[in-house]
Formats: C-alpha cells, structure tokens, sequence
C-alpha cells in the first residue's frame, strides 16, 4: 500500500466517525442496520456471542455470504478475518470488501505475527486493549482501531476499561519531555516515531472506535463521553428483543451522546437486551488474542 | 474581522476536518444537532460521512425543515460528499431525496467500492489547481441550467455552485489546502 492509499483509507474511517458499524448475518439484517442508520455493518455468519456459544474454530465467513450482503446495502461492508491469516484478508480483499477487521473474535491463525498489513490495498481496523496494541497495529498498517473488549457478553466493562487505559496512556506521553519518548517507545514496544506523533498530537495516528460488549444507548453514550469517535455493536443489536428499534436508538445516543434527557427516551421500552455474561464466568478470554 | 459564524452539521461523519479548518482560517464553529443550534449562523457545512445515516437524523433531530428553510432562503452551504447526496434534488437510482435544495442529479458511489477511491489534482473555477480526495465518492450527473459547474474529473461534475449552495464530490477538509473553505468564508461574509 502506498501513502495515498493509507490516507484515503485513513479517510474512509473519518467519514465513519461519529456512527455505529453493526454486525450482521443475513442481508435481511443488513437491511435492518441499514435503515436504523448503521454507517457500515461487519458481515460475519455467527454474532460473537453465537461462536462463543458454538466454540470450536470460528474461521472467515463463506464471501458468497458476504456479497450478498454488499449487493443489498449502500453503507460500506466490513469483514473479519483471523489474527495473522494473511490469506482470508487476500479473499476479503479480492471480493473488495471496504474495509477488514483482523480480529480476535475468530480463532487466531498465528499465535505471533499479526498480518503485514502495509502489504494490502484494502484498508483494516484492529482491536487493541492498549497503546501498545494500538500503535504496534498502526505501524504494521491498520487505518483505524477499535478497543477489544471483551466480545459477545453484553458486558462494556472491558471496552471501559480498554479506552480508559489508552487514553491515560496517550495522556502520559503527552506530558513527557522529548527525551524521555525513547524509553516510553520502548517499553510500549513501539517505534519511537509513534511515540512522538502521540506526544505532538495528543491522539492515535487513526480513528480510534470503541467495541465489545455495547448492549444499550447508554453503554454506547458512555463509550463516547470516554474518547471513542464511534461504536461497534456485534452481538447488542441482534440478540436482543427488538433489534431495529434498540439500533435506531443507539445511533441517536452516539450522536447525542451528551444529551442525557434524550438518551433518557430513547432508553424506554427498548424490550428485552441481550442477556449478558461477565467476564469471570467465561473461559474463552479473546481479548488476550494477538498482543 | 468580524467573526464569522459557522454552523457545521454534527449528526455523523467528518465535521471536526471541517471545524478544524475553518477555525484556522478564521471562522467560529458550532456544532449542529438540535434545531436550537441554528440559531446565529453566517454560513452552514454538510460534512462527509454516510448520506443514509445523515438523513435519518436530519428527520429524527427535527434539523429537516427549519435547516431546509435557512438552506432556500440563501445561507451559504458547503456540502462535501454526503453533504452533496443531502443537497441533491435526484439520487440516481433512488426515490429518496434529503434536502433537495440543489438542482443535480447525483450518482452515489459512483466510482465503486473503497479500492477504487483515489486522490488527484485538478483545476476548480475560481479556486485553482485543488488536490482532490475522492473516498467511496459520488459525481454529478446532470445539472440544471443555472447550476455553476465548477470542476470536472474525467469527464464527470465534481463540483457545482447553485446561488449560495457549493457542492463538491470530494473532501477539501482532508487536504492541507484551505483555498475552498477560505472562498466559501468570503461567501459568507458578503
């Protein structure tokens, strides 16, 4: 990927900020996000709290699923594949996918190396718990990053937890003297060029969206107040009981997200959400995938 | 100088671009969501973003008609990308129309999906040679009569002028160049 390349797919992930990227299955459910105002939706066969509850290997999805849902939606189409499975991101990127989220929500396929993702046309986002994680993905060439979270349980304590940490982080850089950004990038683990874009800049190089475990419009204002500059919503929208009216008014809570009389209706009569779990009664931790 | 004041549609997408160069060129920004928002302004932007999403919240925010009224009764408009699907009075292929204060036709990703967006250089009327950002881009069709045709990129419209309503494909608040927002702040000013 060239310079431009990365800008323009730098771009495309500003022109998302300020939206709610949706996990869907069916085309019929793309069409749902769609029309609740999702500003892209992320096709994948099984929600993460469907291949929690499946376990075994959770792999790519079937791309003639995935072009059924690119030829039923205007909004850009997103798709996973799995950490360092260079390969599937070929696939993803051969059916020209707008964007691909390398992610720890499938079963990894290299338990070292993330995917060179400076090699691809094809823009990716990436999860990260930290500031480490975020700029050591930037610099192999993801163009927007979200907080892992902790995917399919309905719990935001982890995506909380995740964007406090980065941004205390980005905070601390911000204060240092210039000779001290040396020692800071190396204990990050990061190249020191990085580090000093952060300490001038005061933010990630990219888009920075928050993930894992959104369930409510308050969960999704929450991740906003905290620095997010958008919110994906895996398995929040689809396992609960009214999908298009908890997606609509999700989307109103990000965009209004310091309105808390408004956030306060569209909070009501949003039936059953989707019933979460906590992160100590599950054993599958995908947050500690792909450091 | 006075300040000028400019309101810059905050429902989603890329308005902070838009604020940050407009401060830098002068202008006082403020962040539109709520009808109460519009008061005051010398000027409106319609940010990038997705038109689909844009739309619905113009509905749900109450924005449509008080925003539609300031746009027909001549405020000047900047419209980049989404903002230029708001505007436009036809969208190929569609029966949706937003605004529909700009006599265009347009076409929505006109130039295909994300691998196919791509910069370049070309000359906009009155502005110069502009360094083009096109991201999953519209063009324009067709125009009325009266709609000022202000740039074209391979044969297609890309940028348009109607009374004070400026509609571009393409993101000038990505660039480092601020000639366009600084001629749209002389718009405003007048």
């Amino acid at each position: 990927m060239n310079q431009t390349q990365y800008e323009l797919n730098k771009g495309l992930a500003q022109m998302l900020k300020g939206g709610v990227i949706m996990d869907v299955t069916t085309p019929e459910q793309a069409k749902i996000a769609e029309e609740a105002g999702a500003c892209a939706v992320m096709a994948l066969e099984r929600i993460p709290a469907d291949i929690r509850a499946a376990g075994g290997v959770s792999r790519m999805s079937d791309p003639k699923m995935i072009r059924g849902i690119q030829d039923t939606v205007s909004i850009p189409v997103m798709a996973k594949c799995r950490i360092g499975h260079f390969v599937e991101a070929q696939v993803l990127q051969a059916i020209e996918i707008d964007y691909i989220d390398e992610s720890e929500v499938l079963s990894p396929a290299d338990d070292v190396y993330h995917i060179d993702k400076t090699a691809f046309q094809v823009p990716f986002v990436c999860g990260a718990r930290d500031l480490g994680e975020a700029l050591r993905r930037i610099n192999e060439g993801a163009a927007m990053i979200r907080t892992k979270g902790e995917p399919g349980t309905g719990d935001v304590v982890q995506a909380v937890r995740h964007m406090r940490k980065m941004n205390a982080q980005i905070r601390q850089l911000v204060s240092m003297k210039k000779d001290e950004l040396f020692e800071a990038a190396k204990q990050l683990q990061i190249p020191c060029e990085l580090a000093l874009y952060v300490h001038e800049n005061g933010k990630l190089p990219v888009v920075n969206f928050a993930a894992g475990g959104v369930a409510t419009p308050a969960d999704a204002a929450l991740m906003m107040q905290l620095g997010a500059e958008g919110v994906f919503v895996g398995s929040g929208i689809f396992k609960s009981g009214n999908p298009a009216k908890r997606a609509a008014a999700i989307v109103q809570a990000v965009t209004n997200y310091t309105d808390a009389a408004l956030i306060a209706r569209l909070s009501e009569d949003l039936g059953e959400a989707m019933v979460g779990i906590n992160p100590d009664e599950i054993k599958l931790i995908m947050e500690e995938r792909g450091l | 100088m006075i300040n000028i004041k400019i309101g810059v549609l905050a429902l989603q997408g890329a308005f902070m671009e838009h604020e940050r160069i407009l401060t830098e060129a002068g202008a006082v920004c403020t962040e539109v969501r709520r009808p109460a928002d519009l008061t005051g302004l010398d000027g409106l932007v319609l940010p990038g973003g997705e038109s689909t999403v844009q739309g619905q919240l113009l509905q749900k925010s109450g924005l449509f008609a008080p925003l539609r009224e300031l746009i027909t009764d001549g405020l000047p408009t900047l419209a980049t990308c989404a903002g230029l699907i708001l505007l436009a009075q036809k969208i190929r292929g569609s029966s949706v129309i937003h605004l529909g204060t700009l006599p265009v036709t347009v076409k929505r990703n006109a130039y295909g999906r994300q691998l196919s967006s791509f910069v370049t250089e070309e000359p906009v009327k009155g502005i110069g040679s502009f360094p083009m950002i096109f991201i999953r881009a519209p063009y324009i069709e067709r125009t009325a009569e009266n709609v000022e045709i202000l740039a074209k990129v391979n044969g297609n419209i890309v940028a348009v002028k109607y009374g004070n309503q400026i509609g571009l494909s393409f993101h000038p608040e990505l660039s480092d160049n601020p000639n366009i927002h600084e001629r749209f702040l002389a718009l405003c000013r007048d």
